[in-house]
């Protein structure tokens, strides 16, 4: 098939800047030499730390997809009471940001220092990447293939593993995946809990030497460790098809009677929400408590608000503008190309923020010192980084865009741009802005890239939080936190909403 | 959905609006400071520079040494007038790759000669002491080691935190490295990795400390003199000992300044040099209750804090702690 060639020109130069930080890396390790590769990385720290990388992301995986898949299927499949409000309480953890979960309980008790608390810490934070998927396509399931495995005898224990399980798989794979990379690249949470993975190495590397060789290794490995997950995830998907032919009978499946189990369920579920909100959402209130006393600089809470919020924005938007063009590209012009410019915009989606931001330093030293040091430069590492959100949600809504219709708005006599902007743009809006939403959050709370990256006197909440945590000075780091959760509620509850209207 | 959208457009326009016109107001000249320092104090320090002079200092913070390697990648385009350090090895780094420019005479004069290197490119302005601290309930007086290089021997196994990350303990590793020699320093640092829980920084060792979680760390004094003068909540069950007989950990660290080759304001930049390093500046150091010492002979230390005479330093000089030297050695023993 031909391609557009603007079309093409744009997606080929968006998927140029985001393989940016990954080509920097390989260019890195090449200019750095085998024997210099192979002294900084043969040696015991790296074994530890991939120990605990691995430990940690395949218990983490494990246990959101346990958790995720059964708080869903709870909330979508049986009688448990309230249903509604356990979904946005369950969904509610997205709003709180992993290291406001971890400053939450090591403000509490030390005891969730090391491996055991990090992975309840991670599961905390990150189990609604497996539940809000797995929950969405429970619902769009036909329950007719459940009822015919109950008629032809399955138990239902057995028709849940044999007919329902199959069904979840690329929800469940894809929600952990997510999971497994976000751990991959968490900084601030594990750094608070003393618990080292590649990622806090780097940070410590890049303490003491900047972008020296040592934290462009450990990059590397990162690399190579993302791309082990993608790989793995898509042969566990494996080739089965999930679509079929017809979109069924959509109507609610019978819901499970739960009977005597409704009081563990509930209980269960009610301990996962006090976790994962209660606890770190009383500690900030409590820390705000203790700290009122002694300091609360509203002009400074203010700036860092609007600060943060200002960034999110234009990080959103830039994010979105650069992902659509190329979503576009390969849901309308599939192909071997687009397929290539698509999945090079996943680059670098386990990358750090601090191994993008020093790349972004050196290339933008080296080549165009102008943007060094400004919001420009800061907004492109904010794209790089969450380009993968973006595409995600932008391809979902395209695929669900027949080009047919816009057939038909030109066969009616509308101007190309017109049918676009009547038809087509109303049709794919919501699923963009789903995108957009996503990123905004992760830009809200992105640490490291913005304290490297941004114009010299510019502070968000989660630089001012970072800053304060640090010193222990945990009562004027509550204020920070307490804003960071007020700015994601909003953004959080439109994506369950979203959600909850999809397919 | 239509409004939303230009709703959302219109208050990202404010919001961006207000958020840079917050960034580039003011009419006067204004110094970019690279600071390592504890913002709090610098502030204190900035203000009282402006004060003075009416030019205005905007900080940039981090840590030493990712900003000294920072500056020297910027080089000619490095937007940094001034940089002031924690340490000296970070001092020493910048001005080894030829990045400060030279401190005119009365700015050098200011500082007692232990202070300044021998390129007179920067100035002490502050100093800081190594100090073992310990929580009474898990350390004897007579466990308490002679010198810091016992922290190695299997006795310590598991009980002696450090921020093996930071370059406070970095430049305590200079030191050793400048006492000891090379082969003692990575034989020491193999016992440390196989001994020491490692913090994200000295309060948090301190802290730990405090709560019993590791029985000793070793840190620099104003830590726990700072806590104490607060609140001592997180020090009431610290000690510390200074190890003096000129050992390794009786070191004494100096906090840096300097400017910036590449600044195209020296001569505001060397103001402030010379207003930190001024009996004025270092009047401010001392009441600002940061509890670090003043380098200056003329203005008298806090009397809270042990004069630095009694602790029996090592004589070290002040340009020569290896800073790269360090981290590889770190490297290859695990710590980093």
């Amino acid at each position: 098939m031909a391609y557009p060639r603007p079309l093409l020109l744009a997606c080929s130069l968006v998927a140029l800047l985001a393989a940016v930080p990954l080509l920097f890396i390989i260019g890195y390790t090449i200019d750095v030499g085998w024997s210099e590769t192979w002294r900084l990385l043969v040696r015991p720290r790296v074994g530890d730390l991939l120990v605990n990388t691995t430990e940690l992301v395949v218990g983490g995986m494990l246990a959101s997809a346990v958790l995720g898949t059964a708080a869903a299927w709870l909330v979508e499949r049986t009688d448990l009471p309230l249903r509604r409000v356990w979904h946005v309480l369950l969904a509610a953890p997205l709003a709180v940001p992993a290291f406001v979960v971890s400053y939450g309980w090591v403000s509490l008790t030390p005891a969730v220092e090391g491996y055991r608390g990090a992975l309840l810490i991670v599961v905390l934070a990150y189990y609604p990447l497996v539940y809000l998927p797995v929950g969405a396509t429970l619902r769009g399931l036909d329950p007719a293939l459940e009822e015919s495995a109950r008629s032809l005898g399955l138990g239902s224990w057995r028709t849940f593993a044999r007919v329902v399980l199959p069904q979840l798989r690329p929800a469940i794979l894809g929600g952990s995946l997510l999971v497994g990379l976000h751990l991959l690249a968490e900084f601030g949470a594990l750094q608070m809990l003393r618990f080292p993975t590649f990622t806090t190495a780097i940070y410590d590397q890049y303490r003491s030497s900047f972008n020296g060789p040592a934290a462009n290794m450990l990059a590397g490995v990162l690399v190579l460790y993302c791309g082990v997950l993608v790989v793995t995830e898509l042969s566990l998907r494996g080739r089965h098809r999930y679509a079929r032919l017809g979109s069924g009978v959509s109507r609610t499946a019978e819901p499970a009677r739960l009977g005597w189990l409704t009081v563990p369920a509930v209980a269960g579920l009610g301990a996962v929400v006090a976790l994962a909100l209660g606890v770190p959402l009383a500690s900030v209130v409590r820390w705000l408590l203790v700290g009122a006393s002694t300091a609360f600089p509203v002009g400074d809470l203010a700036t860092a608000t609007a600060t943060a919020a200002g960034l999110g924005l234009a990080g959103a938007l830039a994010t979105v503008a650069l992902a659509s063009p190329v979503a576009w590209l390969a849901v309308r012009h599939p192909g071997r190309i687009a397929t290539l410019l698509e999945r090079s915009t996943y680059t670098a989606n386990a990358l750090p923020g601090i191994v993008v931001a020093l790349t972004l330093v050196t290339l933008s030293l080296r080549v165009l010192p102008a943007v060094y040091q400004t919001t420009t430069l800061l907004i492109i590492a904010y794209a790089i980084m969450f380009l993968p959100r973006a595409m995600v949600a932008a391809r979902a809504a395209i695929a669900q865009a027949p080009p047919v219709l816009d057939d038909v708005a030109l066969a009616l006599g509308n101007s190309p741009m017109r049918a676009w902007r009547r038809v087509t743009l109303p049709l794919i809006a919501p699923g963009i802005g789903a995108g957009a939403i996503l990123v905004f959050l992760a830009v809200v709370t992105e640490l490291t890239a913005t304290l490297l990256l941004s114009p010299t006197g510019t502070e968000t909440l989660a630089t001012q939080f970072w800053s304060e945590t640090n010193d222990i000075d945990y009562g004027a780091a509550a204020p920070y936190a307490a804003l960071m959760v007020a700015l994601s509620t909003p953004a959080t509850l439109l994506l369950t909403r979203s959600v909850r209207r999809g397919p | 959905m239509r409004k939303a959208g230009r709703i959302a457009a219109a208050l990202a326009a404010a919001i961006l609006a207000t958020g840079l016109s917050a960034c580039g107001s003011g009419d006067g000249k204004t110094l970019t400071l690279y600071n390592a320092q504890h913002k709090d104090l610098m502030q204190v320090m900035i203000d009282a520079f402006t004060e003075q002079t009416g030019i205005k200092v905007e900080m940039r913070s981090g840590g030493d040494t990712a900003l000294a390697n920072q500056i020297i990648q910027e080089g000619d385009s490095s937007p940094a007038d001034v940089f002031a350090t924690e340490n000296s090895p970070a001092m020493t780094l910048v001005d080894r790759a030829g990045g400060f420019s030279h401190l005119d005479a009365a700015t050098i004069g200011q500082v007692p000669d232990q202070y300044v290197p021998s390129t007179g490119n920067w100035a002490g302005f502050a100093a800081r002491s190594t100090v073992f601290i310990y929580n009474p309930s898990q350390v004897t007086e007579d466990q308490i080691p002679t010198s810091i290089m016992d922290l190695a021997k299997p006795e310590w196994r598991g009980r002696i935190g450090v921020a093996a990350g930071g370059a406070d303990f970095q430049a305590i590793v200079s030191a050793v490295l400048a006492v000891e020699g090379e082969p003692a320093t990575a034989e020491w640092l193999a016992g440390l990795d196989h001994n020491a829980k490692i913090y994200d920084n000295n309060i948090a060792a301190m802290r730990a400390v405090n709560t019993g979680q590791v029985p000793a760390a070793v840190i620099y004094h104003y830590y726990w003199y700072q806590d104490q003068a607060e609140s001592g909540e997180d020090s009431k069950n610290v000690k510390l000992h200074f190890f003096r007989n000129q050992d390794a950990g009786a070191f004494i660290s100096v906090s840096g300044v300097g400017m910036l080759a590449a600044s195209d304001q020296q001569a505001e930049a060397q103001q402030f040099v010379s207003f930190l390093t001024s009996d004025a500046g270092q009047r401010v150091l001392v009441d600002s209750g940061a509890l670090e010492y003043a380098v200056s002979d003329k203005v008298p230390t806090n009397p809270a804090l042990t004069p630095l005479a009694d602790l029996d330093a090592p004589t070290i000089d002040v340009g020569s702690l290896n800073g790269p030297k360090v981290v590889e050695l770190m490297q290859k023993a695990g710590l980093l």
